[in-house]
């Protein structure tokens, strides 16, 4: 088995690894990238839709426009970034303190890294209904990969699940590829993401059934229709079930951080519903209670690529600057205000609320990690 | 009340809200080239129809979350923050067009794309079929593939009418 060794190892070439890379080559850093992925973007390769955010992150860009940006600001220091795509980080073993990686599906061998970056992303939740197992219940993801990655519709007539952001932006996107939406569910009683996302597919004549929720899936070989419900303020059904044409039942209930590879590595983990789920404790340098361990984006709370990019940026900096090399004076706390700016509203509300859980001061105050 | 309140958390505006103020209507009959309208009652971290409006009529934003401002009688009707809007949430109405038609300059990002002298049916903010309309022109403000449709129909409509859907 071969093994490769390097400064900085980033896990994951998402918004936020990729961000990350960046940040840590210009300071002088050797970096490698491993991602699991054929190609290095991340969520961002699937978004054909315009970003909001500010200028500083490329609002009003299509999100696969803004990898390609990330991807030549690293090509403009790649004498310091080695990348490897189709390669999955498997696990941490922190006796000898080695990883072991998975080309493909056979070809295994070994990273070896002083500092690391852990930026995995996110992985969808499902939610449990008679039939779910039946060919044309997907995740949102499948569908954006199916869709904007392959060019393949998923079927003609599709029940979304969720008025989440990312439930909004797909049916758009689905309308788009020429799919129908018959409908949207949404079990509690306003739209999760934002309102504008709404608006965009209601004036094409979706209706979104806030209170609402799927009930079972119906079909003998694929899915062939379903049957919603209303629900009451304890999400319990209420009334008649009604039925719906589709082919598709699209599931984007929300999102998960993933984090194994944290908690092989030891680091203080928390659960915190605001940030979707379990994730690291970290300081502003967004560095985990392990001195070698950084983590950023999704997998450090479920947000936005925006915000992603700068947590990936502050990850990269932080671990260039623990290995000595010379970062600009100031820039952390420039990328904070940015970060500050971006949370200041509604759906950064809840962020806070939940930084403020596993935010340390220093790890130096904290006993237990 | 309780259904305009679930229409408006569905996505369709209901009433005059911070962020979607109607501009003032004399102001508005007499502006050849139209004025806009904003749509975005909603504070999220978003600014790039002041970022991209050149005349100052989207005002600054002192914070990147606050809905937008905006001064009408700043505005040309020129559609860059028609285009630049990930939200759709901004809509050019020209009411000087003719006596009885408005010239509405919609964002549209769908396929195929409508041709200059097509009927269009005119959609309201759920989808119903309002009037009918004709595509006066079709253009590209950002080169980035999100269309502005100039679409003449009733002024009655003013409204109401949000987006098209081609006439099968
Ligand atoms: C439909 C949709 C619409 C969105 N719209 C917006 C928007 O308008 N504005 C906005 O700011 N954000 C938006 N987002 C959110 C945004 O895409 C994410 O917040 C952002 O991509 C997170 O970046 P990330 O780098 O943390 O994670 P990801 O982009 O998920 O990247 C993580 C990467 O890590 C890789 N990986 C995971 N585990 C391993 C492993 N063990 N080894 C190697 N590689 C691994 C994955 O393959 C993936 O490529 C949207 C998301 C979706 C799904
Ligand atoms: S139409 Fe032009 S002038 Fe008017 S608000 Fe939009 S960008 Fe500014
Ligand atoms: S650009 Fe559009 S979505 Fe963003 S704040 Fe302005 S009007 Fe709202």
């Amino acid at each position: 088995m071969k093994s490769l060794s390097t400064e900085i190892l980033v896990i994951g070439g998402g918004a936020a690894g990729l961000s990350a890379a960046a940040e840590a080559a210009a300071a002088g850093a050797k970096v490698l990238v491993a991602e699991s992925d054929l190609h290095l973007g991340g969520q961002l390769v699937k978004q054909t839709h315009k970003f909001f955010g500010s200028k500083d992150e490329y609002a009003g860009t299509r999100g696969f426009k803004i990898a390609d940006i990330l991807l030549s600001e690293i090509d403009s220091c790649k004498e310091n970034v080695e990348i490897h795509t189709n390669t999955t980080i498997t696990g941490f073993y922190p006796e000898d303190g080695i990883f072991t990686a998975m080309r493909g599906e056979e070809k295994f061998f070994h990273i070896s890294a002083k500092k690391t970056i852990v930026a995995t992303g996110a992985q969808e939740r499902l939610i449990p209904f008679p039939n779910n197992d039946l060919p044309g219940v997907y995740g949102a993801g499948a569908v954006q990969t199916l869709m904007n990655v392959y060019g393949v519709v998923p079927g003609k007539r599709v029940l979304m699940v969720g008025a989440g952001n990312i439930g909004l932006i797909v049916s758009y996107q689905l309308m788009q590829a020429g799919v129908e939406v018959a409908a949207v569910v949404e079990a509690a009683p306003r739209v999760g993401g934002y309102w504008v996302h709404a608006a965009k597919i209601r004036r094409m004549g979706v209706p979104i059934l806030l209170r609402h929720s799927i009930k079972k899936a119906v079909g003998d070989q694929v899915i062939t229709g379903a049957y919603i419900t209303a629900l009451n303020d304890r999400f319990e059904p209420v009334g008649e079930e009604s039925y719906m044409d589709c082919d598709v039942i699209c599931i984007a209930v929300g999102l998960s951080p993933t984090t194994e590879i944290l908690s092989q590595a030891g680091c203080g983990m928390m659960y915190v519903p605001q940030l979707c789920g379990l994730v690291a404790r970290r300081d502003r340098t967004m560095r985990t209670s392990n001195p070698d361990f950084f983590t950023a984006g999704d997998a450090s709370g479920i947000e936005e690529a925006s915000a992603a990019m700068v947590e990936g940026r502050i990850a990269g900096l932080s671990a260039a600057s623990s290995l000595g090399y010379p970062t600009e004076h100031g820039k952390l706390d420039e990328y904070w205000g940015r970060l500050q700016a971006l949370r200041s509203g509604e759906a950064g509300a809840r962020i806070c609320q939940g930084l403020e859980c596993v935010l340390v001061n220093r790890w130096e105050d904290v006993s237990n990690g | 009340m309780a259904d305009d309140l679930d229409l408006f958390n569905s996505g369709v505006l209901t009433g005059e809200r911070e962020g979607a103020v109607l501009p003032d209507r004399t102001l508005w009959e007499s502006k050849k080239g139209g004025v806009v309208l904003v749509e975005c009652p909603q504070r999220i971290p978003c600014n790039p129809c002041h970022t991209s409006c050149p005349t100052g009529a989207i005002r600054p934003f002192a914070d990147i979350n606050d809905t937008p401002k905006v001064d009408h009688s700043l505005c040309t009707g020129c559609t860059l923050c028609v285009a630049s809007c990930p939200g759709l949430a901004c809509f050019v109405i020209d009411l000087t067009f003719s006596g009885d038609k408005a010239l509405f300059k919609l964002p549209y990002e769908m396929l195929p794309l409508p041709e200059k002298g097509q009927k269009v049916w005119c959609l309201n903010r759920t989808g119903d079929c309002i009037a009918e309309g004709t595509v006066e022109n079709v253009t590209q403000p950002k080169k980035d593939r999100t269309y502005v449709i100039h679409v003449s129909a009733p002024k009655e409509v003013v409204g109401e009418f949000r987006t098209i859907r081609a006439v099968k």
